[in-house]
């Protein structure tokens, strides 16, 4: 059964001048699923997924992307997946429209299927009315349900979502996680998303990677984790695993100043 | 080849967006045309160098080329901190073909901004030689405008921040202009000068556009193409490959 999982990662470690980011980690993820890696800031979830991404070699491990490896057939893993970055990564100064063609063209997808899958997209993100509009006068989470859809234009295999909902508020963030799981049902997309949110962990992966120091400490579904730890909630099974909290560190400079610059540029 | 089209539409689109920048950007090669030109105008004629806005104007073409090209290849750094890079750097097109589009964007833009400058210089008082001379003119202006924008890639490649701006325009980009015989003609200057100037590749550009515009240029046509075409292939293959190994 080789062509069960989707994404295969073993003896994963990425170091950044022997600061250990990622330590080791195996997991792997099967296809129309919906994964979870769960962590505090600063675990290695970005760092795992720019390596899944082909946006950084690993120091040593392998992976296997939709059967490719990231560091040799970069094009090939590049074509399998859609990705929402932690960041914004649209053009503000070109409308909606215009950010899904310039992606829709990079992806070589073509033109009468891009517009087709244009109009389907920005209706589903509930964005078609201001499709001429310049990204700029976007509000953060109208902004993050265009990369949503940008990311799934060009029907990738994969979606990636890097703390897709941090600094949203829970409307938004309970709206996105609708449009998600509709879309893993409609399209048999696997998805993988990183978060430090147990709720969402807890509601929409159907398995769960918990990522603390760069190393996994346990995977299973939700279920799973707590009869393993006896608990009855993720936050408190991860309080169990890890002997902290998960938000003990939330209040780290570096998110606050995600927020706040989400907060500035997004209205 | 589709890929590198939708970058140079990107850049273009967002230089004609962005009107304020346009406005902005044409100050000052303006305030150099006439403060300069007419300020030492009469010393220079007095001199027995003839006309000084016939001599000025092409330096100061090439200067707003210069300047506009160099930021569109910078203009990476935004994109970096902006998060737009991410996504071309994601995206399955070879990286060269980005930096292409994206040079062939910037150098556009920049040969825009040149020819406007030129249509400016006119006004001022600038006639060219002829009209055939002006089609080789358009050639010189672009291939500055690729040099410089690529040299502008290869830097921004290697940055991370806005932190190493300053740096760049003061030991880079000044240099370039004031070491380009832009403002001053050649002959009788120390000798250590000369050598410096004829090391600065806007020189070239420099000289070619005075060349072709007006007839009057130090070195040769051959030498300042040769030049140019060289160095522009040069910094494009640097420019590519220096942004084919850009981490995030």
């Amino acid at each position: 059964m080789k062509n069960q999982f989707i994404i295969e990662v073993s003896d994963l470690t990425k170091k950044f001048n022997g600061f250990t980011a990622v330590d080791n980690i195996s997991f792997t993820v099967e296809k129309g699923e919906i994964f979870a890696f769960l962590g505090p800031n600063g675990a290695g979830k970005t760092t795992t997924i720019k390596m899944l991404t082909t946006l950084l070699n690993q120091t040593t491990g392998k992976i296997s992307i939709n059967g490719f490896d990231p560091r040799f057939e970069q094009d090939e893993v590049r074509s399998s997946f859609g990705i929402v970055f932690q960041d914004p990564s649209l053009d503000d100064e070109l409308t909606a429209n215009e950010n899904l063609e310039f992606h829709g063209i990079l992806y070589k997808v073509p033109k009468e299927t891009r517009n087709k899958r244009t109009k389907e997209l920005l209706q589903l993100v509930e964005l078609w009315d201001r499709r001429d509009n310049l990204v700029k006068t976007f509000s953060g989470g109208m902004k993050r349900r265009l990369e949503i859809a940008r990311g799934l234009l060009h029907h990738p295999r994969i979606f990636f979502l890097d703390e897709p909902t941090l600094g949203l508020d829970p409307q938004t963030r309970n709206h996105i996680w609708h449009y998600l799981e509709n879309l893993n049902r409609r399209e048999k997309i696997t998805i993988f998303f990183t978060t430090h949110y147990m709720e969402e962990a807890e509601r929409s992966a159907q398995r769960v990677a918990v990522i603390d120091h760069g190393k996994i400490i346990a995977q299973g579904s939700p279920a799973d984790l707590l009869t393993k730890t006896k608990t009855n909630s993720l936050e408190q099974a991860f309080l169990s695993l890890t002997g902290h909290a998960i938000r003990e560190e939330e209040a780290g400079s570096l998110d606050q100043l995600r927020m706040r610059r989400r907060l500035w540029r997004g209205h | 080849m589709e890929a590198i089209y939708i970058l140079w539409l990107r850049q273009l689109k967002r230089y004609v967006r962005s009107r304020s920048r346009i406005i902005g950007s044409l100050g000052q090669p303006l305030l150099f045309l006439f403060a300069l030109g007419f300020g030492f105008g009469p010393i220079f004629q007095k001199a027995g160098q003839g006309n000084y806005i016939q001599f000025l104007a092409p330096g100061i073409i090439a200067m707003s080329i210069l300047f506009t090209s160099i930021f569109s290849g910078i203009e990476i750094i935004w994109d970096r901190q902006f998060g737009f890079l991410k996504e071309t750097l994601v995206a399955p097109v070879p990286r060269w073909q980005i930096m292409l589009g994206r040079t062939f964007g910037g150098a556009t833009v920049a040969s825009i901004q040149g020819l406007i400058v030129l249509c400016i210089s006119f006004i001022a008082g600038f006639k060219p030689q002829n009209l055939p001379m002006l089609i080789l003119a358009f050639f010189i202006i672009f291939l500055i405008a690729v040099l410089f924008t690529a040299l502008g890639t290869a830097i921004a490649s290697l940055l991370t921040d806005m932190q190493g701006f300053q740096l760049i325009m003061n030991f880079l980009i000044m240099p370039l202009f004031f070491l380009s015989a832009a403002l001053f003609p050649l002959n009788g200057i120390p000798k250590f000068l000369k050598v410096i100037i004829s090391l600065d590749p806007l020189t070239y550009g420099v000289d070619g556009l005075r060349g072709t515009l007006t007839g009057l240029n130090h070195y040769n046509l051959t030498l300042d193409f040769a030049v140019l075409i060289i160095l522009s292939v040069l910094l494009t293959l640097l420019g590519s490959y220096l942004f084919s190994k850009i981490e995030i």
